[in-house]
This record gives structure tokens, sequence and C-alpha cells, in this order.
């Protein structure tokens, strides 16, 4: 080969680059054979809490769920896994095809019109809702509404994505409720966003609010849990004309944090602002009914500078994990798995407000997440359930500075009733 | 024959999965909070199966064929990396656990941080971002910040080549600049003479991919920082191709003050139809304090040989904040990890020259066949004209279609943009000389086809599970969903 | 002279807008070079009846499969009418792009605006010399 290309060695190719700066050493390990480095990786991978290992009590965006055996199949098989984007669409039906189920069933779950491949995550998704909002209210509306029920790292990320242009962002700095939100709406507001259930697990009345918001002209957002979707009122019904949030409960595993999946649906009037890949049917030459990425000028390789969002390699194959799991769930697992999670919630918030000390906040329903006031310290509680194997929920007090000592527990279909009773008897344990 | 729709399969009442009878007392729930309809499929496990089985078949992929697509850094994807990533302790790992129950993930990241950092010779490298768009977007808020940070209102344009990838002006504009094109000189260079009269006191910075999207080391790379750094810009490095640069040299080291990596090229995670990916960024000195967060970093240093450090989250004092929710896509981590530590030192250096040569070998190869605009050793990719002279209406698009009736992925189309009918070619080192001999007799047979049956190429695909799709059709009659929504409120 | 028409009765702008203009109306599309380099055109942005815009001032974009164009103003003025039949059949700008195929009309702001524009055998001679 390196006689056909006229070289005498392989270093003769690099001669562009600057003498002075040419095959600099590399500080890595030595080569390993696969055994030694799978030995290396699981001693690793051991030296984690996980679920394998504990009792799973923790939510707050990440929940820990029942994933059928079939899907991780379906989804390691290398046509799906080690396909590229379906660019050439010809020899990528498979990955388009996916991809329109998904969209369609992510609009059934939501009740929109249309929905976009995905997103990197629930607060990316958010982050791109505002961009849409602004665009809708033409550049001109330049405020947005955020609740301070919303998961305080997606509103961290708007913030971050949003650091270069001009942008007010009001309602989270205090404990606004969704009444005091609906006063701050003005004739300068782009969009009103608020969670659903929310971060602390409620489901807030939402029956009036989209009235209120567009009749100053701004769009409804709701960011939701796709999975209490499965019992819960659509986003659509209640009047949403943006709906995000974070797919992982659809069959993701918890993989500390990534890659998870941010879906994005719509009502139709906004379809040709949103960014991301979206798939949409047509024919082939055949007449044969085929599927495509369509929509493709506003992607950033087109539109380059004037495009919405930079947004490239997204979260694929995490879609079609999603389309397997609502499918191996179907139109009845998923109101059975959504029933299990607020059942087995329901009987645990019981059973710790009974218990002397601690008060659980039943102001509003709830889904799967509670507040527990507690009698200590929530991170000296955790120390101690960490011990006998459980992990408990997270401390509010963290990022609600009025929630001091205040816990959010998370409960799925995964937590056993034995599961439940342990968690309870062990937080007896730590007030006697 | 289309396979149906999954909605199309099934029958009422079937459900695939099965979940366990409730084992606790049942709580009444509010009607006034249920909805009335849930419209989802209602099919077998047998049936899912069956249905993602045959959709995965109509599928080109890697582990099918070779995907010579410039620029996308198509390598096998390990399947040790596979079985890594879904060891339980990182699979069944709660992103919120306890400092002290993490331990070995944040290791993992740390070590990652560490080896990408040594690879490009950067101070410090944060693994947040979710892919190479992502980390473009971290790179150049980076930049904004650290001018805003001295007091320097003033930057408000980015210099870009005019053969830049898509996502490198969208970023741009996203992080609230201008972005300024600079044309490339006849060997496909940066014009030094645009670039030196564009540098002044309001450029913040210049976004540039080396090599080019041409494939081709920038002939004055030293002479184009100095350029950028002399009047107070910053330079970003599109990391897209550093599978050209492994062992060869460290952008840290010609001066690059930030650059993002695509973890879903260079170091071999899978592509799965569309990602996800990882865009970690790599900084210099300068940047440190500004990288997105969280980076693990070590809170207490190991004591005598058997302790390990102790690992834990940490927001740069100066950062531009937070790009996701948690950590990054941590799955990838794991992926990569494993891809980098088999390879070792040697290992990583043999990428680099393996992908380096394979592509000058096609290059060769082709050169008399299809016209090579830039014709001189490349990187690991090249770029050559998709038509012939003296044949009409052919295109490069039409070669695509009819590469794929010989069993090969297309290559990248149409880019960049500053060659017409462009189609760049990026062998990776995971290819053989027979499969590179197979690819380089196929194009010159189509080739042949051009010139003495051009309607077998304007015509193709006639072996692909669908022939060429009506897009203005996709693009007018907008049919995104198959389900009907019902009554919507508001 | 290339494939496409150019109507001698018009005014035409470096970026392909052509401007019809009668008493204090103009009538703004995009040319016939214009549709032949964009393809199929698929999708029309309308700007709102009522609003302003400079000369220059983008007001509206043009999609088709493989382009999102931004239309610019050829000379000042406010929104009348946008042509919404376009809504429906894109496609009348590819076939008849000085006549059905018309973008919007409004009302000018100043008719010598369109002094500085070229005329039809500008614009043809400006046509061949890109190609």
């Amino acid at each position: 080969m390196l006689a056909a290309i006229g070289v005498t060695t392989i270093e003769d190719l690099f001669d562009a680059v600057p003498s002075s700066h040419r095959f600099p050493k590399l500080d890595l390990p030595a080569p390993l054979s696969e055994m030694e480095v799978t030995a290396e990786l699981s001693a690793m991978a051991e030296a984690n809490d996980h679920a394998g290992d504990f009792a799973i009590f923790r939510g707050a965006g990440a929940y820990h769920h029942f994933i059928p055996s079939a899907l991780g199949h379906i989804v390691s098989r290398g046509e799906f896994l080690t396909a590229y984007t379906p660019y050439q669409p010809e020899i990528s039906q498979g990955t388009l095809q996916a991809i329109f189920e998904y969209q369609s069933m992510m609009c059934s779950l939501t009740g929109m019109d249309a929905a976009n491949a995905s997103h990197y995550d629930g607060a990316t998704s958010l982050a791109e809702a505002v961009t849409v909002a602004l665009e809708a209210g033409r550049g001109k509306r330049k405020k947005i509404i955020l609740s301070p029920a919303i998961n305080p790292q997606y509103r961290a990320v708007v913030r971050t994505y949003h650091q270069g242009r001009e942008l007010k962002i009001a309602g989270d700095s205090g404990r606004a409720d969704i009444s005091d939100l609906v006063e701050m709406l003005d004739d300068q507001t782009a969009m009103l966003a608020v969670q659903y259930p929310n971060y602390f697990g409620q489901v807030d009345d939402l029956n009036k609010l989209a009235e209120k918001v567009h009749a100053a002209g701004a769009l409804l957002v709701l960011v939701v849990n796709p999975l209490a979707l499965g019992l819960l009122k659509s986003p659509g019904e209640l009047g949403a004309d943006i709906v995000v949030g974070e797919g992982q409960p659809l069959g993701i595993s918890l993989s500390f944090g990534g890659p998870y999946l941010g879906f994005f649906a719509c009502r139709t009037e906004y379809v040709r602002k949103i960014a991301g890949r979206i798939v949409g049917e047509t024919l082939d030459q055949d007449g044969r009914r085929a599927f495509v990425m369509t929509l493709r000028p506003r992607e950033q390789d087109i539109r380059r500078d004037k495009a919405s969002s930079n947004i490239c390699t997204n979260q694929g194959l995490m879609s079609l994990t999603a389309a397997i799991y609502l499918s191996l769930m179907g139109k009845h697992g998923m109101r059975k798995v959504a029933e299990l999670c607020y059942h087995k919630a329901h009987y645990a918030a019981h059973q710790i407000d009974l218990l002397l000390g601690f008060r659980v906040d039943t102001s509003k329903p709830f889904f799967h997440e509670f507040v527990v006031k507690c009698p200590r310290p929530v991170a000296e509680l955790n120390a101690l359930l960490v011990e006998k194997g459980i992990l408990g929920g997270i401390d509010l007090g963290v990022d609600y500075p009025h929630l001091k000592d205040h816990m959010l527990i998370a409960v799925t279909e995964m937590n056993s009733k034995a599961e439940i009773d342990a968690l309870v008897d062990a937080l007896k344990e730590t007030i006697q | 024959m289309s396979e149906p729709l999954i909605y199309d399969i099934g029958s009422p009442g079937r459900q695939g999965a099965t979940l366990p009878v409730c084992d606790v007392p049942i709580t009444p729930i509010p009607s006034e909070l249920v909805r009335a309809n849930l419209d989802l499929p209602e099919v077998s496990e047998l049936q899912v199966v069956r249905h993602f089985t045959r959709l995965s078949s109509l599928n080109y992929s890697i582990d099918k064929g070779f995907y010579p697509l410039g620029s996308c850094t198509m390598k096998y994807n390990p399947k040790v990396n596979e079985d890594m990533a879904r060891l339980a302790g990182f699979a069944q790992l709660h992103p919120l656990v306890d400092n002290e129950g993490a331990q070995g993930a944040l290791a993992l990241m740390y070590q990652l941080q560490q080896w990408l950092a040594e690879i490009s010779g950067f101070k410090a490298v944060s693994l947040a971002p979710a892919a190479g768009a992502q980390g473009e977007f971290a790179g150049i808020l980076m930049i904004r910040k650290y001018h805003l940070d001295r007091g320097d209102t003033k930057r408000t344009k980015i210099l870009i080549p005019n053969s830049a990838h898509g996502t490198n002006p969208a970023t741009v504009t996203m992080a609230g600049f201008v972005a300024v094109e600079l044309p490339a000189d006849a060997n496909g260079d940066v014009d030094l003479k645009a670039l030196r009269e564009a540098c002044d006191d309001t450029v913040a910075g210049m976004m540039i991919t080396v090599p080019n999207t041409l494939g081709l080391f920038e002939s004055h790379i030293l002479e184009v920082v100095n350029a950028v750094h002399d009047c107070g810009g910053l330079m970003y490095m599109d990391g897209a191709n550093m599978n050209a640069l492994m062992g060869v040299v460290k952008p840290g080291e010609l001066g690059f003050d930030v650059m993002h990596y695509n973890l879903h090229k260079t170091f071999s995670t899978p592509h799965g139809g569309g990602g996800p990916g990882s865009g970690p960024v790599g900084v210099g000195e300068k940047l440190v304090p500004f990288l997105p967060g969280p980076v693990v970093t070590i809170s207490e240093e190991a004591t005598g040989d058997e302790e390990a450090p102790l690992y834990a989250m940490t927001m740069p004092p100066k950062s531009i904040g937070r790009l996701k929710a948690f950590y990054g896509n941590f799955g990838m981590h794991v992926r990569a990890f494993t891809y980098i530590a088999i390879n070792g030192d040697q290992g990583i250096k043999d990428i680099t020259r393996h992908a380096v040569l394979n592509a000058n070998y096609i290059r060769v190869k082709l050169q008399d066949t299809y016209k090579i605009p830039y014709n001189r050793a490349c990187g690991h990719e090249f770029v050559l004209e998709g038509h012939f002279e003296g044949v009409e209406n052919i295109h490069a698009l039409d070669i695509s279609k009819r590469l794929m009736d010989y069993g090969f992925h297309p290559p990248t189309n149409y880019f960049p943009l500053i060659v017409p009918e462009a189609l760049m070619i990026e062998p990776t080192e995971s290819e053989d000389k027979s499969t590179l001999d197979g690819f380089i007799d196929t194009m010159k047979k189509i080739a042949a086809e051009a010139h003495e049956n051009p309607d077998l190429l304007r015509s193709a695909p006639h072996t692909a599970p669908v022939s060429r799709l009506d897009e203005v059709r996709a693009a007018k009659q907008l049919v995104l969903c198959c389900r009907p929504i019902p009554e919507q409120g508001g | 002279m290339g494939d496409w028409k150019v109507s001698a009765d018009l005014k035409y702008t470096k970026n392909d807008e052509w401007v019809r203009i009668e008493g204090d109306t103009a009538t703004i599309g995009i040319s016939d070079y214009a549709q032949n380099q964009m393809n199929d055109i698929v999708y029309v942005e309308f700007p709102d009846v009522g609003a302003s815009f400079a000369q220059g001032q983008a007001f509206g974009v043009i999609e088709s499969v493989k382009a999102a164009s931004d239309v610019f103003m050829p000379v000042g003025g406010t929104v009348t009418e946008v042509n919404s039949v376009l809504e429906d059949e894109p496609e009348l700008i590819n076939g008849d792009a000085f006549g059905k195929g018309w973008v919007i009309k409004v009302k000018l702001n100043s008719a010598a605006e369109a002094d500085s524009l070229m005329d039809a055998a500008a614009y043809a001679a400006y046509c061949d010399s890109r190609q």
C-alpha cells in the first residue's frame, strides 16, 4: 500500500504537520487484553452502590423501573446499534420507521400533534422549548416564566443555554405557586412552564391554566414524566402548546445519569420552528410507503448560522428504546405500571406519616414521589439507611432552603411491599 | 412488502410485558386526575420482537458493511464496550447516590478526563457535553465568558472557514455571536490574507477543524493560531477529525485554547442510528475555570500504597454552567474508557497511522478516475468530485445511490460546500486492504457505468428495500404521526 | 442566457427578489433563477399583514427540500396582502415565479428606493456571471 501511495513509511504521510510538534509522546498505559480490561472494569463497577445491591427510594429526575428482558436484546442488535444517522433513507428504513412509531406513541401519550426524534435529555428539551417560544413571539417577547417546582437542574440548563441572549427569566426565585405565576403574565411573556407532576411529585390543578396563559398571548409548556401519563390526563387535554420531559422512565437504565432521552412534542403550528430531527411518511418511486427525515432545511447542516439550534447527533438509540418499551408495555401495561407506582407510593407515604416525628405533605395529590418532613437532617438519615442497603430520598434542603430537613421519596413498581416495610422500619429506628 | 406499523399489529387486550399484581393496599385515585383514553399498541412480546427484528433487517450498519462516511469516523464498535456499559454497577447506578457510593464511576470518569487531556495536550477536560454540537456550544460559551470576565465586551465575532461543518455557525448564533466566514485559498487552506484582515479587537475567537473538512492538514496552522492570538482572540478546534491526529500532534501544543472530542467518532462508541454520542471538551490553562460542570476532581489524595483517592463532582469556579441534567452521557464514557484501556499507548497511535494510510491508499487509487480538487497527502479522509466531464446530469447523489446496489453505504454527500458534487471518503483504520480494494473497484465500475449506461445510476438504488423517496411530498404533506389526536383543550 | 426567464418590466435585487411597482403598491416575489436554484418549493413563511419592513430587511422564508432561504425587501413598506394560495400550492413559485407565484404586496415607503435596484438586462447579466 505504501508503494502504491508513493511513500516509504507511514510517517511520511504527516509532512504537513509542523516538525516541531510532530509525533509527541503519549503518556498512556500499555495495551491490555479484553480479559484484563474486563476484570479492571468489573472491579470499578462493584465500587458503586447500585440497584443490584440496594433498595432504591430515590428519584428526582431518574427512576428505577422494570425493563423487560426483550428490550435489551432488540436494542443491542448490530443493525440498530451500529447504524448511522438515516441520511440515506433507502437503507435506513428500520431506524426511520422505528422513530416514526416513537413519534406517534409520544403524540398519543402527550396529546400533541407532532414529536421530534429526540433531544439530549429533559433539561435540554426545556431549553429548546424556550427557543421555540421566543421565535413564536417573533423575537418581540423577551420574558419567560418558570415554575420553581421545575427540577432545579433543568432551570439551570435553561440559563446556561440562553446566557448569550437577552432573556428575562421570572417566577422561580421564591416559592411561587400556580396562581402567583399567572399574576406574572404580561404582553412581554413568551411562555410559562410548569412541571407535571412537579419536582415534589405533586399533581397541580392545571385545568384553568392554559386559558390564562393564552389570554396573555404566551405559550404553555409542560415538563412531564411520560410514565405518569400512563395514568394522568394528557397535556393536550390540559391545553399545552409544547410538551417536554425526560424519557428515561421508558425502559432506559439509570446509568449514572446518561445517556437519557429528551422528548419534545408540540401542536402543529409550531412544527416548523422546532429543533431536532423529525421523521415523516412518504412514498418511494414505486409507490411503497416509506419514511424519511423531513423539514431538514431547519437543521444546522443546511440553515447553518440561521438554524434555531445546532443539534446534530441526538439520542437516537434511546428513542428506539422508548418505542420498544411502549410497545411491550402497550395500552394496558402503561396504565398498570403507573397504577402500581401510585399505590405503592401512597402506601409508603401512609406508613411513614404514622411514624412519630415524620410528616408527609398531602396538601396536593401526588403520583409516585412525595415530600416528608423529617425529625433529623436528611444526610444523617441517609447514612443510616445506606448501612441497611437502602438508598433513601434526596435532601430537598440543598436546592430549596425553606425545605431543610425535608426528604423527597420516590416509590416505583420495583419496590416490593417488603422493601417498603423495611424502609419504614429503618426510619422508625432512626428516632429511637 | 412494507413492514406494518406497530399500531397495525396486535389485538385488543394484548400486553407484551408481564407485571406483578399489586402487593400493597389500593388507594382510590381521584377520577378528575385520570385520562379517559390511552392510544398505545396492544401486542404480544413475540409480535414486538418480530416487528423490530424485521425493521432492523432493513438497515445498513457497520456490523453489516463498509461505511466510508467522511467526517463520521464509522469505525468498528467493539462488543466488549457494550458489555462493560451494561455491568450492573454502572447500568443500575442512580446518578444521585451519595459521593461515597459512586467512587467506581467517578474514578472511571476522572481517568477518562486525564487520558483525553493527554491525547490532545490539554490541561483539563469536562465530560459534561452530550454530543459534539454541545461540546462546540460549551467551547464558544467559554470563550464568551472568558472575555466578559476580563471586562472586554467589544468582541462580537467568531471567525469560521467556509468549509466548516454546519454545527459551527449554528453554535456561534446560539451563543450570541456573529459568524464571519473566511474563504479558502487555492490550496484548500484558510486564506491567511483574509484571516489577517479580519483579525481585530472585535474578534472573540476562531473555530477551525484540523485536519480541515477537505481532509487536509492546514499548511500554516501556527500562523493561523498566532494571527488570532495576536489580536486577543482564542482558538477553538473542532475535534471531529481527531482520528487523524492521535500520536501525531497535540492540538494543545499547537496553541489551541479549547477543543471538543466526539467519543462516537474517534473513540468507537456506537452511532445508534442517530445517537447517543458524547462531546467532552478539553481546555488550556486560560479556560480551566470556565469548564461546563460538574467535573470530577480529587477531593482527598490517596495515602499509602493501598488507598485510592476520594473523588468528587465539582462545579468549576467560573463555569459557564450546567449543559444537561447530571453528568453527561456516562454510558458512553464507560465505552470510551474501555476502548482507550484496551488500545493503550501503542494502539492509539496505530489507529491514526492506519486510518491515514487507508485514506491515502484509496485516494491514489481513484485519482485517475475522479477529480480530486486538492490532491496531496491527506489525513484520515479526502474529497473527490462526483461528476464526470462530458456526462450530463450525473451527480454525486446518483453515484451514492448506485453504490448501495453494490452493498456499500455511500460516502458523505455535498459536504464541504466549497467542492461541487462533493463526496467525502473516510475508510477508518478498521477496514483491511481487501475491503478497500473492493470499494475502489466498485467506484471505478460506477464511473464506467456513468459513461456507458448512466440511467443505471439515475434510477438507483435497485436492490435496496425501497427506491428513491419523494422528499418533496414528505415536506409538503407533513405526516409525522400515524394516530388521530383526540380533542385538545386550551 | 441560461435556463431561466427574466421579466422585462420588473426590478431585481442581488438576492434574487423582484418587485413590480404600480402607484404606491409594490408586489414582491423571487425570480425564476432563484426558484430554479432551490428546486421544489415546499413552504412559504409569510410576515403578518400590517407589519412594516425597511429596504433590505428579511420579511419571510421560502423553503425547499434542500434549502431554506430568507427573503429580503427590495423596497421598504407595510404589508397589505400575502399570497395565501401558496400555503396549499407553494409550487406555483416554481411554475410561475413572476406571475401566480408572487409572495407579498406592500404599501411603498418611497418609490425612489427602487432606483438602486437592477433592471432586467442588468439582472440577466448578473445571473449569467454566477454560472
